[in-house]
């Protein structure tokens, strides 16, 4: 995978990821989840605008007029959760693992552009982590979580369109679709 | 002619909006700024990546300095050389007489969850070190929620970052 291929991939993910965690707004167990999971998706999808704005002079357009054929995100992110709590944070869980590592390889890019806004991702998701820690700290004894993280870790990196992807690329992409050549 | 003392001062007038007693330059976001005739450059740093406040603060920041008579180029830096530390002495003393708990001071590596449940955060009301955490995020990305059991006031801790 090329760098530019890894930076579209961690892209993609991360605004389908926060478009997902974004559900649970109002509707999370806890308020104090409310509250954690919209902080989560807004980083997300912040750290989705700066990657695009690194790669494309027009960001929302490399965000939303792709085809759906053309979005690289893996198959976990695409997946609906809502309203299964064990699910969501055994993906949370694995997927701030599997980011970390993939931050890291940026990190260390030869390009400086990317290594840098790489490691100010970075200082962000360790507070993703922690919040991923703590739940994956309470909830390690229950069955239904153990088998979410089996059922969900062999997704994390495979980048194929889920059945569930073509009504989500509709659900992202309609505004922008709705008003052809609107400037927002 | 438009100095770079003067642009400093005309930024320092401009508020973070999320938290308005404290300016950009009060949060160390400004990171240079270079006046060319009757353009200025400034380098602008934001704090959190998913910032809705990007824009406003360009604007305004263009407007200011619009306002010494220049034009102003604002550019937006995104790599790592924003942390908390770079919120000034005066900024975090803002902070505080505001009711918000200032950062603590960045370690080498990234802030953990131990640190963060055992670490001694002061409460801004009374000043008692007897708080626990409440949630890691807040009302905005840059805030945690703790709890003072000596005042027992919730209270909003920025992140060290």
């Amino acid at each position: 995978m090329s760098e530019r291929e890894l930076l579209l991939a961690v892209a993609d993910d991360e605004l389908v990821l926060g478009w997902r965690d974004s559900e649970w707004t109002g509707i999370a167990p806890v308020l104090e989840e409310d509250v954690a999971f919209s902080s989560i998706a807004q980083n997300e999808i912040g750290h989705a605008r700066a990657i695009y704005q690194l790669l494309s002079d027009d960001a929302d357009a490399l965000a939303f007029d792709r085809k759906p054929e053309e979005y690289h995100c893996s198959r976990l992110v695409q997946m609906r959760f809502v309203p299964d709590w064990a699910r969501t944070i055994a993906r949370r869980v694995l997927y701030e693992r599997f980011d970390e590592e993939r931050l890291r390889t940026l990190m260390s890019s030869d390009d400086p552009a990317v290594a840098g806004l790489a490691a100010k991702i970075d200082r962000e998701e360790a507070y993703h982590r922690m919040h991923a820690e703590m739940w994956d700290a309470r909830l390690r004894d229950e069955p239904r979580y153990q088998a979410a993280l089996e059922e969900l870790r062999p997704l994390l990196d495979v980048r194929e369109t889920t059945d569930e992807w073509p009504a989500l690329w509709e659900e992202m992409t309609e505004v922008r679709r709705s008003v052809p050549g609107a400037t927002w | 002619m438009v100095t770079a003392e003067a642009v400093w001062l005309a930024l320092a007038e401009v508020e973070d909006p999320e938290i308005p007693v404290m300016s950009l330059v009060d949060l160390g976001v400004i990171r240079d700024v270079q006046v060319d005739g009757e353009r200025v450059h400034v380098e602008f740093t934001p704090t959190f990546l998913g910032c809705p406040a990007l824009e406003y603060m360009r604007s305004q920041m263009e407007e200011k300095i619009g306002q010494l008579g220049a034009e102003a180029d604002v550019e937006v830096v995104v790599d790592d050389s924003w942390s908390t530390d770079r919120i000034t002495p005066e900024g975090r003393e803002k902070l505080r007489a505001a009711g918000f708990a200032p950062p603590a001071p960045r370690e080498v590596s990234a802030p953990t969850l131990v640190q963060l449940k055992s670490a001694v955060f002061r409460c801004p009301y009374c000043g008692s070190t007897d708080t626990r955490l409440e949630n890691i995020f807040g009302p905005t990305p840059c805030r945690s929620i703790r709890y003072c059991a000596s005042c027992r006031q919730p209270f909003e801790q920025f992140k060290t970052i």
